[in-house]
């Protein structure tokens, strides 16, 4: 394999490899359906076969790290959520646990209970969008699709009654969470995560044991245990893959060494077990959220959280397990109210680095199924 | 023609909509044009940013776009008359999407979904984010919000509807100005250092300079980055 030149930006045309045979150079994005928002790959076909992919990005390049060195630690707050703009109540967790991390807050025990009852819906959120995409890419256009929005709006309709927005939650706090639930919120949840399930067998029913998805996505796109901690992968891509690491179950933070949940483990680290294993981690954050409306404690929601967030000289990284991955923000602080660096982490970006590793040797049309199933939102690959 | 029957007839209402009750359908061009435009707009399958998954959200059932005749998202600029632009233009997207509105037949609309599209939004102070897409493209609808909720979309959908309702196949567009002097595309910005040239496109948008309180889209005093 020789190594990846640079392309001509857009179009195509053919060259020769060694043995003369035709290659065609296609550039795929960065205005394509499947390629899950403004990202382009840079392809070399031989026929119908890719022998060498370049991801391109930086089209949604929108400068989130720069402005927040410029504003204060608290201002930031609402730009995280337009990180991964499907999870934003996990990416303001991230952000609030490394501030918190910096500064020292005790977080009151309910508002740890309200951060993980929102982080596990948004878990719902996304990985229900997450396989109706990919089912769409498989060519099923529409119909999956439609279910999960269905689903979708129904806990949307939670988070715009919890915090006033439907994406945009800016919900939670450095010390604990912006206010209390409503009247009558918890039992609409209940309702909610207690109907759960059987939509999830709806799904099920529909998607896991069709011939046409079993013939497109196993063996497709395949990385191997090693492969995968080489390439540093994070989240249901890694556990797909047959490494037991949930950063949950690692560091525990927040109150999740007090529910009773396992950890889905795939066994082949193909497309179909990334599926499923997303398939099974939504069964899983349906018990945690049962078991979190069960225990919610009565109490403040606010720790001591002082008025001027300024922290001492001081490094902080905070990580949680967002539901694409290993999501964690690095803080460096010079003593001022204004962070000094201000570095995300974000998974959907690290977990692209296997994309060429896992599409060399598969068709076009693996292609596109195979970065569908890592799951990427460019919002937070860019910045 | 001094038959009793006629000279006493009374005045009609032609209207298409009280003709079409009587039976007989008396129209317009035009109006027949407008009406199968307005209610067959096909727009493209194009997501930018954040603003895309509520465009999604839009076209699924509980919104569901298609009650306005606008649920075939066509991923071809080719076969579609309406482009969203939803979420961050960034400078380095810029020329790709005036590359693409110049690919779309006539006639053509844009709405500019969400604060990013209008001006830059919440991301506006950032070095890569280009202050609006009207700078470029001719825009029919500002739909603003962080994101727009559906609703909204809808909302912007049926203003353009009745925008459509009321253009003219003879003389001037009403809907695109720049239509008038037969231009149909339009010039295609390049990245060169840091910044898109050219800055912008005089037909379609000047630099607010005419208000003396602001200066490059910033109020007075304040540095435009
Ligand atoms: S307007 Fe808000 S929601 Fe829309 S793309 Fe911009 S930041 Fe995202």
């Amino acid at each position: 394999m020789s190594p990846v030149q640079t392309m001509p930006p857009r179009g195509y045309h053919l060259s020769k490899d060694e043995l003369g045979a035709d290659i065609l150079e296609v550039a795929m994005g960065p205005h394509h359906p499947s390629t899950h928002g403004v990202f382009r790959m840079d392809l070399k076909l031989d026929g119908e076969t890719v022998v060498d992919l370049k991801p391109v990005f930086g089209y949604l390049h929108r400068n989130h790290e720069k402005i927040a060195e410029d504003i204060s630690y608290p201002m930031s707050m609402p730009f995280t959520d337009r990180l991964d703009y499907l999870c934003g109540m996990t990416n303001n967790w991230a952000y609030a646990l490394s501030a918190e991390k910096l500064i020292e807050i005790e977080v009151p025990e309910r508002a740890e209970y309200l951060r993980v009852i929102v982080g596990e819906l948004t878990r719902l959120v996304n990985h229900c969008l997450l396989i109706g995409f990919f089912i769409n890419d498989l060519g099923a256009l529409g119909t999956p699709l439609l279910y999960a929005l269905r689903e979708r709006e129904k806990i949307l309709d939670l988070f715009e009654v919890l915090s006033g927005a439907r994406m945009m939650v800016n919900y939670i706090r450095f010390g604990g969470v912006r206010c209390d639930l409503p009247e009558g919120w918890l039992g609409e949840c209940q309702r909610i995560v207690d109907a759960f399930p059987a939509f999830l067998d709806e799904y099920e029913t529909l998607l896991t044991e069709n011939e046409i998805i079993i013939a497109r996505a196993q063996n497709v796109g395949v990385v191997t245990r090693e492969e995968a901690i080489d390439f540093s992968l994070t989240g249901p891509m890694l556990r797909a893959s047959g490494v037991n690491y949930d950063i949950r179950k690692v560091d525990r933070y927040g109150i999740y060494d007090r529910f009773d949940f396992k950890i889905p483990i795939g066994g082949h680290g193909d497309c179909y077990d990334r599926f499923m294993v997303r398939m099974l981690e939504m069964r899983e954050s349906v018990k945690i959220l049962k078991q979190a409306i069960r225990d919610l404690p009565d109490g403040n929601i606010m720790g001591k959280a002082p008025k001027i967030f300024r922290p001492a000289p001081g490094e902080a990284y905070g990580r949680i397990e967002a539901p694409k991955g290993e999501l964690g923000f690095y803080l460096i602080s010079d003593g001022t109210p204004i962070p000094y660096r201000f570095k995300v982490r974000p998974p959907s970006f690290v977990n692209l680095t296997a994309l060429r590793h896992m599409c060399l040797g598969h068709k076009v049309a693996d292609a596109v199924i195979i970065l569908g199933s890592i799951d990427i939102v460019l919002g937070e690959v860019d910045r | 023609m001094n038959s009793p029957e006629l000279s006493d007839r009374k005045e009609v209402d032609l209207s298409p909509e009280a003709t079409a009750k009587a039976g007989v359908i008396l129209s317009s061009l035009d109006w027949i044009y407008n009406w199968s435009r307005s209610n067959s707009v096909w727009p493209l399958q194009f997501g930018l940013a954040c603003c895309a998954i509520e465009m999604i959200g839009t076209a699924g059932s509980r919104h569901d776009i298609a009650r306005f005749g606008a649920e075939v998202f066509r991923p071809s600029p080719r076969q579609s008359d309406l482009m969203i632009v939803s979420g961050t233009v960034t400078k380095k997207m810029a020329p790709q999407v005036v590359r693409i509105y110049n690919q779309m037949p006539e006639p053509k609309y844009v709405i500019a979904m969400g604060a990013c599209a209008i001006s830059g939004g919440p991301f506006k102070q950032g070095y890569n984010v280009l202050k609006g897409i009207d700078r470029y493209i001719p825009v029919d609808v500002y739909l603003p919000g962080c994101p727009p909720r559906p609703e909204a979309l809808l909302h912007s959908l049926m203003t353009l509807q009745e925008k459509i309702k009321r253009q003219k196949s003879l003389g001037r567009n009403i809907t695109n100005p720049a239509y008038a002097d037969g231009r149909r595309v339009y010039p295609v910005p390049e990245l060169k250092g840091d910044d898109l040239v050219p800055p912008f496109n005089p037909d379609v948008w000047t630099p607010p300079t005419a208000n003396p309180n602001v200066e490059d889209g910033c109020p007075k005093g304040r540095p435009a980055r």
